[in-house]
């Protein structure tokens, strides 16, 4: 078990040095300079507040160091990112980069949470039920349509309930985290708010994510009803719902819970283009509005928030998996 | 000698390709492919691609007998982008899905029959390149080339970071391959390493290569798709993701732009789901345990 847990820490350690590593290599081979490139472009638009450029410049040069050499700059570029400094927004000049993603990480969390949640317990059970031989024939029936589904990127299906129910019939807010005019708070208005407009965001990861996981559910569940413990069960008088939970569902769902491991990369990015389509306040927006004005330090940093948030994400998917299946845990010990 | 291991190969391939022929889910797959292949086709032929550049037509006009699909707010006839961008995107996700399932076979291959460190050290790579979503690592290299990508260098990129996935699953296959009797026997008649490799194991993994062709192609078109939409494609190339991008950009849904709308999402979701469909069938025909599985 602290094996496992060591190997996975490690693996985290690497992935997110490979992301800062990738950000600080790539920009030094392009021929790109953000700040010039600011500069210019607020130059061009005439005007805009210069207050505040020197600054950033000086901030720039003495964060790039650019008078050291390339190995000191890639060791305080390490340890800045390790004090999760990740430098000045360059758009919204003195306002941090960590601020600014501290401010949209919670959207972020809630909404792909929860609706990651819904969507793997409303899987499961679907997958579980369309192989429950007992189980009425409509489960079987919508199952290839939610298969279908899972093939569309969640910002796809997006896109076209904002279309039909947003616009077309105007049932739900088309955007944004809470209506412009309301007050942040713990108000049951303000709850209500929020609650409306991540209804959207979240149907539209749960539909498109629904059949991955009822497709993985079913096959075990296929192969769960042919063990001995199925048949004892039955031989026993149990009541088929306890079977169906007790026994059946408890063993089917422990590969599941590793695909989710797996699959936390592939919804984290689709979710990214999920909040972006429905201009929702969390990294994906941030992000999506950063690389409109080649906020590159911004851009740098949320990716390098969301591979992080990929490898804890996993890690703590890992720690729950010995609590589901005993026998994980004591191997390892 | 030299029949041996040609024998076993042409005992399973035959009833197998019966089997496919027989998979619902497949030949509709191919159907929608097809057809959308036939529409990019014979548009290019019927119609002037030079009308998907801005300026070429009438802006924000609805479908009519002169475009019959529309134009967008910058003057573009959308039948001609819808042409060109299936084209593109296909293009795209084909070259990016060939090159990940090169450089992953070879990698694959290699850290299975090397084993040692050369396995060891692959492995790593393998494992770290598949847990970080190659979604963001293509975000910041895209941003810092902005401007100078088109549609093939986009899809060099992406290929480079889509071997992960093909590479671990054929060192899995070839670890089992390498402990059959034809590599077993290849090896005691004194073939050289490559050669075991690239004659008498590769040809065995072809049907499982072309299962991962096509998903390694769908998971490339979902990235530049995403990229594009992102804002991070090429500007002055119609692909069907920067059509989504600036369909969002000029705000297509509060105007109501309908057919500029639909465009784009029909056309990505029939390409999805015909490439879901066909690697439903060809999952069935590499993989027979989840033939029976399933079945």
């Amino acid at each position: 078990m602290l094996r496992m847990i060591s190997a996975r820490v490690v693996l985290l350690l690497a992935m997110v040095w490979t992301a800062a590593t990738v950000n600080f290599v790539v920009p030094r081979l392009s021929d790109r300079d953000p700040i010039a490139e600011r500069l210019t472009q607020i130059a061009s638009q005439g005007g805009g507040s210069l207050a505040g450029i020197q600054d950033m410049v000086k901030s720039y040069q003495a964060r790039f160091g650019l008078d050291r050499s390339l190995w000191t700059q890639y060791l305080d570029y390490l340890n800045s990112i390790l004090h999760f400094d990740l430098g000045y927004s360059i758009n919204n000049y003195p306002t941090r980069v960590a601020d600014q993603i501290a401010y949209a990480l919670p959207w972020t969390i809630g909404l792909l949470g929860s609706a990651t949640l819904i969507a793997f317990v409303c899987g499961t059970l679907l997958g579980a039920l369309a192989a429950w031989p007992r189980a009425p024939k409509l489960f079987r029936n919508i199952l290839p349509l939610f298969m279908i589904l899972s093939a569309i990127p969640f910002y796809l299906v997006g896109l076209m309930l904002v279309y039909f129910l947003a616009f077309r019939f105007n049932w739900f807010p088309s955007g944004g985290g809470s209506e412009l005019t309301a007050v942040a708070g713990w108000s049951w208005t303000y709850a209500i708010d929020v609650l409306r407009h991540s209804l959207l965001p979240a149907f539209s990861i749960v539909i498109a994510s629904i059949g991955f996981w009822a497709i993985g559910m079913r096959g075990m569940m296929v192969s769960v009803q042919g063990e001995d413990y199925m048949l004892f069960a039955d031989a026993k008088g149990l009541r088929p719902r306890r079977i169906f939970f007790g026994y059946g569902m408890r063993n089917a769902v422990l590969p599941q819970v590793t695909a989710l491991a797996l699959s936390l990369g592939r919804i984290i990015t689709g979710s990214v283009l999920v909040e972006m389509v429905f201009a929702y306040p969390g990294i994906g927006t941030l992000l999506f509005e950063s690389i409109k004005l080649s906020d590159f330090f911004t851009i740098y940093g949320c990716v390098l928030v969301l591979v992080l948030a990929t490898g804890m994400s996993m890690i703590s998917v890992d720690l729950i998996y010995p609590l589901l299946d005993p026998r994980a845990g004591a191997a390892h010990e | 000698m030299s029949d041996a291991p040609a024998r076993p190969r042409r005992r399973w391939r035959l009833p197998r390709l019966g089997y496919l022929g027989g998979s619902p889910s497949f030949i509709s797959g191919v159907a929608m492919l097809v057809a959308l292949l036939l529409f990019a086709a014979i548009g290019r032929i019927a119609i002037d691609t030079t009308l998907s550049e801005p300026l070429s037509a009438m802006p924000n006009q609805p479908p009519s007998w002169e475009t019959p699909f529309g134009s967008d707010s910058q003057g573009r006839d959308l039948l001609a982008v819808l042409v060109l961008g299936t084209w593109l995107t296909v293009k795209v996700g084909l070259l990016a899905g060939l090159m990940g399932i090169t450089v992953g076979t070879t990698a694959g291959l290699v850290s299975a029959y090397c084993g040692g460190l050369v396995d060891l050290a692959l492995r790593w790579v393998i494992d770290v390149g598949l847990t970080i979503p190659p979604l963001l690592l293509l975000i910041v290299i895209a941003s810092s080339l902005r401007g100078h990508l088109d549609s093939t260098g986009m899809a060099l990129i992406i290929g480079s970071l889509s071997w992960f996935g093909p590479a671990r699953q054929i060192r899995a296959q070839a670890l089992i391959m390498r402990q059959s009797g034809y590599v077993l026997t290849a090896r005691l008649s004194g073939r050289s390493g490559t050669k075991i490799v690239f004659l008498e194991m590769l040809p065995n993994l072809l049907p499982f290569l072309m299962a991962a062709l096509v998903l390694a192609s769908s998971a490339a078109i979902l990235s530049s798709v995403g990229l594009d939409a992102l804002g991070l494609g090429p500007m002055d190339e119609p692909t069907l993701g920067m059509t989504v991008y600036w369909m969002l950009y000029y705000t297509a849904f509060m105007r109501g732009l309908w057919w500029w709308i639909l465009a784009p999402i029909v056309m990505l979701v029939i390409l999805f789901v015909a490439l879901y469909l066909i690697s439903q069938g060809l999952d069935a025909f590499a993989n027979p345990r989840l033939r029976q599985r399933t079945s």
